[in-house]
């Protein structure tokens, strides 16, 4: 059964089972495990952005595609959520035409960049899609009288989401069911979902034709694969994922600005958090994710007390300011990139064997 | 037999996951026009990019005057005396005639007198000197290309395929040229498909197949010898028709 | 060798094949004269076609480098931003420390200080640019992917450092007194400082393409965009010129953000990555590895902006971008795609 959900997938190391076992189970019980609204926040944040390293690693760990343009796609979903919940109400209707907008719109993008630039070099979509996400962004920040420009936007969302809509009277194990943990239960779920279908994706026959596309396209060619064909293909459906979490994190979030979706500091956070996971492997979104958010949201903290133990050497306390923490981030993306090109993931399945 | 000057052992070539050259050996002798002979894939090409090191040989190793090059880097390579014409030319279309052969004199600047001996070899060198050498035909830039190998004493010349293509009256230019070359201190290792043509220059002959070197003497022998060719050369012939 | 088959032959180049080779350059007035069509007035459009080639020529000499090295080794650097926002910060140092020169009446003081800034960060940028090489790219030749994603973290790594050293604040410096203001043409005023900028722009390109047409190691780099191989067979060590070519690109890039400071008297440290989406548009819209296609797309990217900042101020990224579908539409490789044998 569950190598059925997992695809026939399976971690291949006892330690990353493990590991992620426990992520799993503390996404499922977070509401219990860890009460508090910043908890909270932080676990549907890792499960959002799951999805989206995940379909991310669909693009560049599988079909070794680099796009800048992923929190394009992210956003053009949580735009259209966004709108769709300001134009029609709080509806749950409102939310599935705005996410169903939300993915054509971004699979037209996708099939448009990809038939456009996929046919000359990796490098060229890389580029073109880095210059369009750009213009995208700074699009969607002066189209202020529809996106609310800058200050994004702020809107309801149907009233069985929100902490105003009490489904028991009473706690359970000192957490309140109301709205408010409904709304992270869908947030997990539909994760849970769009990450299996995902990995059902990459261990399809068209998953693995993409790998060997990616390895060696001119041979692929040869044998007769359309290389276009799979890699617009691979682009247009990590495109629609993203769109699906960038629909979760308009719902969740109840606010959509630039910032929290087309900004280029996310499209660098996601590009750490799939390398440091671990490129094609789908589980180091997990990993990667996981980490990263935690470490974005507590490590900073320590930081902050190395810099204040350090004050009193000027240069050192810089280095480590919590402001400094991309810094170390970076370092350690490029000795990954050399050193441990698969990852987290790869390293735990190589201490097995 | 002469003292080599070239000589490969065991060399093998991996391209990517293709195991191309298993185990190679070949010797040129130092002076005179060395054939390499092979059907069509059978790893000519392979085997001069790898004296050339512009494919590194995984086993094996390749002396030139009993100097170990196996791991040498091209440029080194180049500077040991040793030019390479490519199969395609290797033609720096974007460049003229001139500037083509001023950047094949690698080591200085253009000697008057050798390059006056060129001109004369390769008339055409002369007429284009100022033309853009992609506006060149085949067979002169196949001319342009053994004329920049030899624009500086060389010890050994790779020269792959130069009559590919060419029409009859061209291919005797080229071996009227590299015939003259020879009585200069230059060996030569020559890939050639053409055997009239091989078997007029050529002093000795080394035959591939796969990968391997499956006959090597001289080439009068083999020139004399009908049945050997037949074959060694029918191989060739089947696969090149 | 008696040779009566080969005859002089010269051939001249089809009409119609000389027509579109010259095309690309003719994009240039087109586009002026569209310009000025569209925005009817003679003195604006005079104002706006000399800060969009200033604009299109700091591009250019950033962009430069960038499309040199990518012909030359397939290689692209994502982290080309860092050198443009490096050159500019060590080049405000310079001008900051220099105070007393920039606020002086004295032309001389002026370019003085301005010229030194320049220098200063063009070394800094070239000692940048072989650490770089040699650290971060130089281990992932021939791996696309790898490079792209090395590079980013390059750029990741050096923005943090700016921050480091200079601080997360934004940083202004006044431009010197004699590169303020502005000179009249008829209604026209035209910034002194832009004449300035087109000036250097058009200087540097006459250099580079001096040096690539007249020089050896000119010959050696246009060599190597089209068979770097054969380079190599010809006893020339390819990655060495590679490296001074990298550098020479940082040290381009390094200039071009001191130019581009003090263009807008302001500095930050992504300034570098917000240039780098311009600089991607004008490269691949030239046609990567053409330094010519480099120049035209950088004039075209400088004019369309300009202009459409004054008819519609919003769309100003967005024209570039249906600037560059619209080539691409046309010419899928750029103006002038680079030839590679291989
Ligand atoms: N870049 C490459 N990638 C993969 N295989 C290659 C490559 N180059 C050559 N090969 C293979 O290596 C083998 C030997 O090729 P090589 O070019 O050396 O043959 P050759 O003897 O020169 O043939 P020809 O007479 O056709 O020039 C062939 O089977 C060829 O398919
Ligand atoms: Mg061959």
């Amino acid at each position: 059964m569950l190598k059925t959900l997992l695809s026939g997938d399976n971690p291949r190391s006892k330690v990353l089972s493990l590991v992620l076992l426990a992520v799993v189970i503390s996404l499922a019980l977070a509401p219990f495990l860890f009460p508090g609204t910043k908890s909270l926040e932080t676990a549907a944040r890792i499960c959002i952005f799951i999805v989206l390293v995940a379909s991310y690693d669909l693009l560049l760990g599988y079909a070794g595609i680099v796009s800048f343009a992923h929190t394009m796609f992210f956003g053009i979903g949580a735009y259209g959520t966004a709108l769709a919940l300001s134009a029609t109400g709080p509806t749950f209707l409102s939310i599935l035409w705005g996410t169903g907008a939300g993915v054509v719109i971004a699979a037209a993008f996708a099939l448009a960049i990809g038939l456009f630039s996929l046919r000359v070099k990796a490098i060229f979509f890389a580029m073109v899609t880095l210059a369009v996400a750009s213009a995208f962004a700074i699009a969607v920040s002066q189209a202020s009288w529809l996106t609310g420009g800058e200050d994004g936007l702020n809107y309801r969302i149907p009233r069985e989401l929100t902490p105003a809509f009490k489904l028991l009277p009473d706690k359970v194990f000192g957490v309140r069911i109301n709205g408010k943990l409904l709304n992270y239960y869908l947030v997990f779920f539909s994760s849970a979902i769009l990450f299996i279908v995902m990995l059902r994706i990459v261990n399809s026959p068209f998953g693995r034709t993409l790998q060997a596309v990616r390895d060696n396209a001119f041979r692929a060619e040869a044998i007769g694969y359309r290389v276009i064909w799979y890699r617009t293909t691979a682009t247009v459906l990590s495109a629609v994922m993203a769109a699906l979490a960038g629909s979760l994190l308009a719902i969740w979030l109840r606010y959509t600005g630039p910032a929290t979706t087309l900004s280029m500091e996310i499209m660098i956070d996601i590009l750490l958090m799939v390398v440091i996971g671990g490129m094609g492997t789908m589980y180091g979104a997990i990993l990667g994710a996981t980490i990263f958010i935690l470490a974005q949201t507590y490590l900073q903290n320590l930081m902050g007390v190395a810099a204040d133990a350090t004050s009193f050497v000027p240069f050192i306390s810089h280095l480590v300011e919590p402001e400094r923490w991309l810094l170390w981030l970076g370092v350690l993306f490029i000795l990954s990139v050399y050193f441990f090109p698969s990852g987290i993931v790869g390293r735990l399945r190589e201490m097995k064997s | 037999m002469k003292e080599p000057l070239l000589t490969l052992s065991g060399v093998h070539t991996h391209i990517g996951p293709y195991h191309i050259l298993q185990g190679v050996d070949l010797v040129v002798p130092k002076g005179g026009v060395s054939v390499l002979l092979g059907r069509n894939g059978a790893g000519k090409t392979t085997t001069l990019r790898t004296i050339m090191g512009l494919w590194q040989a995984s086993e094996g190793t390749i002396l030139f005057e009993g100097q170990d090059i196996t791991k040498l880097p091209t440029p080194e390579i180049s500077r040991a005396g040793i030019a390479f014409v490519p199969e395609d030319m290797g033609i720096f279309t974007d460049l003229t005639v001139a500037e083509n052969m001023t950047l094949a004199a690698a080591r200085g600047p253009l000697d008057p007198d050798r390059l006056e001996w060129i001109k004369t070899l390769f008339p055409p060198i002369r007429t284009f000197w100022e033309s853009s050498a992609g506006t060149l035909s085949g067979g002169q830039k196949q001319m342009l290309s053994v004329a920049r190998a030899i624009i500086e004493p060389r010890k050994l010349i790779l020269i792959d395929e130069p009559t590919k293509g060419l029409a009859p009256a061209i291919i005797k230019a080229m071996s009227d040229a590299l015939l003259e070359l020879k009585e200069t201190d230059t060996t030569i290792l020559l890939v050639e498909q053409n055997f009239s043509m091989a078997s007029a220059v050529g002093d000795t002959v080394s035959v591939m197949d796969d990968g391997h070197i499956v006959h090597a003497g001289e080439m009068a022998e083999l020139a004399g010898d009908a049945r050997m060719q037949e074959r060694l050369m029918g191989l060739s012939l089947e696969a090149h028709q | 060798m008696s040779d009566t088959t080969i005859k002089p032959r010269i051939e001249k180049a089809p009409v119609l094949e000389r027509i579109t080779t010259a095309l690309p350059i003719a994009l240039v007035p087109v586009l002026a004269v569209l310009g000025f069509v569209a925005i009817g007035d003679p003195a604006a459009w005079l104002t706006l076609t000399v800060a969009g080639l200033a604009m299109g020529l700091m591009i250019f000499i950033m962009a430069s480098g960038l499309t040199v090295v990518f012909g030359l080794m397939d290689v692209i650097n994502f982290g080309h931003g860092a050198f443009i926002s490096v050159g500019a910060f060590v080049g405000f140092s310079i001008l900051i420390w220099l105070g007393g020169w920039t606020a002086s009446s004295s032309v001389f003081l002026n370019l003085a200080a301005v010229f030194l800034a320049i220098l200063v960060s063009m070394v800094a940028t070239g000692l940048m640019g072989y650490a770089f090489e040699r650290v971060i790219v130089m281990p992932v030749y021939g791996q696309h992917l790898k490079q792209i994603l090395v590079t980013m973290g390059g750029l990741i790594v050096a923005q943090q450092l700016i921050h480091v050293f200079w601080g997360p604040d934004e940083i202004h410096v006044a431009r010197p007194e004699s590169l303020r203001g502005s000179i009249v043409i008829g209604e026209a005023a035209i910034e002194k400082y832009r004449l300035v900028a087109v000036g250097i722009g058009v200087a540097l390109f006459l250099a580079m393409r001096h040096v690539l047409k007249s020089t050896k190691i000119g010959l050696l780099v246009r060599a190597g965009v089209e068979n770097g191989e054969m380079v190599e067979a010809l006893g020339y060590r390819i990655r060495r010129l590679f490296l001074i070519v990298f550098m020479v690109g940082s040290a381009l890039a390094g200039l071009g953000g001191v130019m581009w400071g003090l263009y807008q008297e302001t500095i930050t440290a992504h300034m570098g990555s917000e240039i780098m989406v311009l600089v991607f548009i004008v490269v691949i819209i030239g046609g990567l590895g053409s330094v010519e296609g480099c120049f035209i797309g950088a004039l075209l990217v400088g004019l369309l902006s300009n202009y459409t900042a004054f008819l519609a101020p919003k769309v100003a990224l967005v024209s570039t971008i249906a600037l560059m579908v619209i080539i691409l539409m046309w010419r899928p490789q750029g103006l002038y795609p680079v030839v590679k044998a291989k």
